[in-house]
């Protein structure tokens, strides 16, 4: 029984004891020196258990009485959450080590981080639920304030941390008062004192408290205001790594306890989602526009994008849960590729935030422009590009739960927030001119990042890479 | 006679006193560590009510989890303060503001 329970969790074991394993390296031996080896053998640690877990055989399977579930859902999100927290890794070593903030626990925090968000996405009990949240939330506090000499990085973690623990707080509150009313924390027992879509009350208010603490994780409207300063205050890899993995799995653990936990009252969550949605595709497009900084402009953009993966959410719907996963996979590919832009710009080795920086930026680097004049049409959702069928998809999943309005929102949303990705594509391209160019040297690992991810927003859209069937029977495995 | 309802209220007010904590205080970040701290226990209050009323020990096993991740929490948040407070000088709530937001 407990060998079985086991070999369900081997991958997240696995990279547990990977993670204790080379922190004890790190510490017995030179330290910082094997700092780079340590990131890449991390990111190849995450490749090899991505490949594991996404060539293990189909099925459904339960481990610990149902605290842990291995199902296509969770699969498909570990996957993405792995290979992205790959690609980010590895992008971020160069820009840290010229700026000497290489340290061994970077790597193994990021591990930590990891394991946590695939417990996230595999919960079945609201206490694997809280503890993979924290296990997540706890190492990406610390690595906000990697920096530590810096009084942005650490003022950022701090506030990441204050608003953090609130939102863990109001989270934690709710599943107090929905395991007082179930008289169960296990999903599926929770799921079974629903009857005929009526909970209740108690029940209703804890799964409010649930939501409202798991929006602070996905960081949707109105409960974003950590987003710009964290992005902004942390190192950029490690902005590049919040922009990525966690929205993936943060966005995965809301799909599974809405519908996990809570599918009996879909009429009734479907409206909270349905107004995060909006409010956030708003707020992100409309304060983005007077951003000067990019890593703050990309906070505002990542709020409007987990806007439109909500929206595929607050349909209720398998098409939904299927628009969501690939808006999902969409995004992080495009963020990818645009950190692996921002992290690649820098003047007389300092790092460069300012959008202003651009300008001309074509005439110097004309291939690099064009790679990221295809992402921010992308992020824009600019059709023929990628981007725009993530938006075609959930923008569908609305129309066809008869939410038409929140369709009708979305794309006007969009029009607004085309703006300000089209105005950094005017600086590269028409910009002033500009005496102090950007230094010219990039790193290959960050040519192959940009170039990869603007590449697939072209060519993807001949068939979504396969991403569309594997996100279909994803989302028929969580909703049932 | 004490019943449920009684730990159910003081539990609520504990957890709004920590929430307000949050937001009015102007003066000290350790203190929004004590109203974290004192929203978490409220929860605990919760949980160990609910268990004890419906007889059911998961809520107890919960709550023990509940302070062991509190504690690595309180840890964390201080390790962060003390770098914050080697960079600025000064752990006042006001002057963590060197990024607008």
């Amino acid at each position: 029984m407990i060998s079985q329970d086991i070999s369900v969790v081997l991958p997240e074991i696995v990279l547990a004891v990977y993670a204790m394993a080379a922190l004890m390296v790190g510490v017995y031996t030179s330290k910082d020196k094997l700092a780079g080896v340590i990131l890449w053998a991390t990111a190849a640690m995450f490749t090899i258990v991505g490949l594991w877990i996404a060539f293990a055989g189909p099925g459904t399977q339960t481990a610990f009485n149902g605290m842990f579930n291995d199902d296509a859902f969770a699969r498909f999100a570990k996957v993405v959450i792995l290979l992205s927290a790959a690609a980010v890794l590895v992008m971020g070593q160069d820009y840290m080590e010229k700026r000497d903030l290489l340290r061994f626990e970077y790597p193994i925090l990021i591990t930590l981080a990891v394991v946590g968000m695939m417990m996230m996405v595999s919960a079945g009990d609201l206490m694997a639920l809280y503890v993979g949240l924290e296990l997540q939330s706890l190492a990406l506090y610390v690595v906000a304030s990697l920096h530590r000499d810096s009084v942005r990085s650490t003022e950022a973690g701090l506030k990441y941390f204050v608003l953090g623990a609130l939102s863990s707080g109001l989270l934690l509150y709710g599943a107090s008062l929905t395991y007082g009313f179930a008289g169960t924390t296990q999903f599926a027992g929770i799921m079974s004192t629903m009857h005929g879509g009526h909970a209740s009350l108690g029940l209703l208010f804890g799964m409010v408290f649930i939501a409202s603490g798991l929006a602070f994780k996905v960081s949707a409207a109105p409960f974003h205001m950590w987003t710009p300063d964290v992005y902004e205050g942390s190192p950029t890899p490690v902005t590049a790594f919040f922009a990525t993995a966690p929205k993936v799995a943060a966005m995965g653990l809301f799909a599974r306890v809405l519908h996990d936990a809570f599918g009996g009252v879909t009429a009734d969550w479907s409206q909270i989602i349905a107004l995060l949605s909006v409010v956030s595709m708003f707020l992100g497009a409309i304060a983005a526009i007077g951003q000067k900084n990019i890593k703050r402009l990309m906070a505002y953009s990542s709020i409007a994008h987990m806007g439109f993966a909500l929206m595929g959410l607050a349909s209720g719907t398998v098409f939904g849960v299927q628009a969501m996963l690939v808006y999902i996979a969409i995004y992080v590919t495009m963020n990818i590729g645009t950190f692996a832009f921002i992290l690649s710009l820098e003047k007389d080795g300092k790092a460069v935030t300012d959008i202003s920086a651009l300008n001309q930026y074509a005439k110097a680097e004309p291939l690099r422009a064009l790679a990221m004049l295809v992402l921010l049409f992308s992020l824009a959702g600019v059709p023929p590009m990628l981007g725009f069928f993530g938006k075609f998809y959930v923008l569908q999943a609305a129309v066809n739960a008869g939410m038409s309005w929140l369709a009708v929102a979305g794309v006007i949303a969009s029009v607004i927030g085309a703006f300000y990705y089209l105005r950094i594509v005017y600086f590269m391209y028409f910009g002033e001119e500009n005496d102090d160019a950007l230094d010219g040297g990039i790193s290959p690992v960050l040519t192959a990042g940009l170039m990869a991810s603007a590449v697939i927003m072209l060519v993807g859209i001949v068939n979504l890479f396969g991403v569309e069937p594997l996100a279909a029977a994803a989302a028929q495995a969580l909703v049932n | 006679m004490v019943g449920l309802e009684h730990y159910l209220g003081v539990a609520a007010a504990l957890f709004v006193i920590g929430i307000f904590g949050l937001f009015l205080n102007r003066k000290n970040v350790i203190i929004l560590l004590m109203s974290i701290e004192l929203m978490l226990l409220a929860v605990n209050i919760n949980l160990v009510a609910f268990s004890s009323y419906s007889g059911d020990l998961v809520g107890q096993v919960f709550t023990l989890f509940v302070l062991t991740v509190a504690a690595a929490e309180a840890a964390i948040g201080l390790a962060i303060l003390v770098c914050f407070f080697r960079n600025r000088g000064t752990i006042a709530v006001e002057d963590v503001n060197v990024m607008k937001g």
